[in-house]
């Protein structure tokens, strides 16, 4: 397919090319390696502005301060109880419903009722208020499950699994119901494991979105105890509200520069994201490719 | 109609659980929107606040800061769209160039990256980075001998950051879409080019953009029912009153008014506004890919 003869602006284009996409790649990484490099580096280095990508004086006084913070600890104790609750809650929902939506018109009729029911859930919503208001009645307010519930039916996830169980050779689905198995035999024994590449998929997209999620945080939880990680550090780090901390932390604060114990705290809020991702890329461009080609 | 009922029955169980969430986590809350036209009160519920009719409507467009606020929105969600499509297309364009694997697999890695992690944990970098005091960005210009600027409270500037940031943390992810497109492109095409003596340049100009138009296109189409969506989580983290007037954002707004004035009718009118002007933006960009591109969603 290519010429083996590179003419001489196709080579200066070539390393061009490559200069410019590794420049790119850094770029993504630069701001975080930087962080990195505050979080290990001393409050006087970090206060300085003189830290780039290389900690000075190096020092993990900032990592002691953050895991030795109850505060912080609660809240990424919260985070892992949400994310672990609201992934799997998702992925039950998501196949379970995206089966019955995934069958023949002919075969289920009410399908395109049940699909547009969906759907309009993306369309239009209620707003903020509305939804506030209803969190609020059903009872959820202050509790782990208003971070949980209200959002357990992701319909992007479900339109994307449906569409690959729909690209699954029908043979097998029609053999094994003639040999009897029910709809749940089927779901369970032969889609899931079918389906496997998917799921990675949208499991990742539950997991980091549970993990991201700040603003549910923020407005059910009266108390900062129950918030998640995020949450509590849209507070800290964002706002900066002094109400969070006691008189003692605020002397701690000071002796370790805002700066390192900040970046400390984002990094290890970002680590979790920086571990699981590279184990599940492979997965989910192969998913998202699939779930949305159609035959 | 029995022997139907008995065939499908599972099918509907297996949808009950998912409808009653929806029922009341998605359906209720649009009932809710009636509070628009009441004025609220939270110890009568949805039906039992006194009516108004359209006054929060009145009330909202006669605040002199709304128009403001909408330009706002359009303006930045637009500048977003623009950028967002530009750079990733270039990028898909520049990585389909590569022949090493390796490095094409790493360069993906890492650019996709920043789309997981989220606007608090960005927003607190940022901050940091762009302080006009201590960030690295500042000290990098002084080399230069440029002032420092104060990027996250400087009017004029605030909206660029929001655009840069947003496209620097998207562009990874927007390339999946475009690299899948052109790998569909027939290879005979090329050939076929290259036979009638086209370069790389001028093939990348008459196969590769016309084999990824149909995506393109589509993507573009779709972005259409985002212009009032200017980034709630980006612009709440990073803005401040300084920059409200180049800044502050229709979700914002929203969120101001609702959670910390308690204002709850007015938001829900504002609310309300934006979503009924989305659905209709949402609706014609679906008819439009669906006219032009063939594209269906299920």
């Amino acid at each position: 397919m290519m010429s083996y003869r590179y003419s001489f602006s196709r080579k200066v284009f070539v390393v061009f090319n490559y200069c410019l996409l590794t420049f790119l790649s850094l770029l993504c990484l630069a701001p975080l390696v930087h962080i990195l490099a505050i979080s290990f580096s001393s409050s006087s280095a970090a206060a300085s502005g003189t830290v780039t990508f290389w900690p000075k004086s190096f020092t993990t006084a900032a990592y002691e301060n953050v895991f030795g913070k109850p505060e912080y600890l609660r809240a990424f104790l919260v985070t892992l109880q949400r994310v672990a609750l609201g992934t799997s809650l998702q992925l039950l929902l998501i196949v379970l419903t995206a089966y019955p939506l995934s069958r023949d018109n002919r075969v289920f009729k009410m399908r395109t009722v049940y699909v547009w029911f969906f759907l309009i859930t993306i369309l239009f919503s209620g707003g903020l208020i509305p939804t506030y208001m209803t969190v609020r009645m059903t009872g959820l307010m202050d509790t782990i499950w208003a971070l949980v519930i209200p959002g357990a039916v992701p319909v992007f996830s479900i339109v994307l699994m449906l569409n690959f169980f729909r690209n699954l050779p029908k043979e097998i689905e029609e053999s094994a119901r003639i040999d009897g198995a029910g709809h749940l035999d089927v779901l369970w024994r032969i889609y899931v494991p079918l389906s496997t590449a998917s799921i990675a998929t949208v499991t990742l997209f539950s997991i980091v979105g549970h993990w991201n999620a700040w603003l549910d945080g923020l407005i059910y939880m009266k108390h900062p105890k129950h918030y998640p990680l995020q949450t509590f550090l849209q507070t800290i780090i964002i706002e900066q509200d002094p109400r969070y901390l006691t008189a003692e932390e605020a002397e701690k604060m000071a002796l370790i520069s805002n700066r390192t114990s900040r970046a400390a705290q984002i990094f290890v809020a970002a680590l979790p994201i920086l571990l699981v991702y590279p184990f599940l890329q492979r997965y989910f461009i192969h998913g998202i490719v699939l779930g949305s080609v159609k035959e | 109609m029995l022997r139907r009922l008995k065939l499908e029955w599972p099918l509907h169980l297996m949808l009950l659980p998912a409808i009653v969430l929806c029922l009341i986590y998605e359906y209720y809350p649009m009932i809710g929107i009636v509070m628009a036209f009441q004025d609220y009160l939270p110890g009568r519920g949805f039906f039992g606040s006194p009516w108004v009719g359209w006054k929060n409507f009145e009330f909202i467009f006669g605040v002199p800061e709304i128009g403001r606020i909408l330009f706002n929105t359009v303006y930045i969600a637009t500048m977003k769209i623009i950028a967002g499509q530009i750079v990733p297309i270039t990028v898909a364009i520049l990585l389909n160039e590569v022949r090493i694997q390796v490095f094409k697999r790493t360069f993906q890695t890492m650019v996709y990256l920043p789309h997981f992690l989220s606007w608090v944990l960005l927003s607190g970098i940022l901050i940091d980075i762009l302080s006009p005091s201590s960030g690295i960005v500042n000290k990098f210009l002084g080399l230069f001998g440029i002032e420092p600027i104060y990027f996250l409270g400087d009017e004029d500037w605030f909206p660029y950051v929001l655009v840069i940031s947003d496209v620097w943390k998207g562009f990874g992810w927007g390339t999946i879409v475009f690299l899948a497109a052109i790998t569909t492109i027939n290879p005979n095409l090329y050939e076929a080019a290259e036979i009638d003596g086209a370069g790389r340049w001028k093939q990348t100009l008459h196969v590769t953009l016309p084999g990824m138009m149909p995506i393109i296109i589509l993507t573009w189409t779709l972005d259409l029912g985002s212009v009032l969506n200017a980034g709630f989580d980006q612009v709440f983290n990073l803005y401040s009153p300084q920059v409200y007037s180049t800044g502050d954002i229709i979700d914002t707004y929203v969120f101001r008014l609702g959670l910390e004035q308690m204002q709850f009718s007015v938001s829900t009118a504002v609310g309300l506004f934006k979503s009924v002007v989305s659905l209709f933006l949402i609706s014609l960009s679906y008819y439009l890919a669906y006219r032009f591109a063939n594209y269906r969603i299920f």
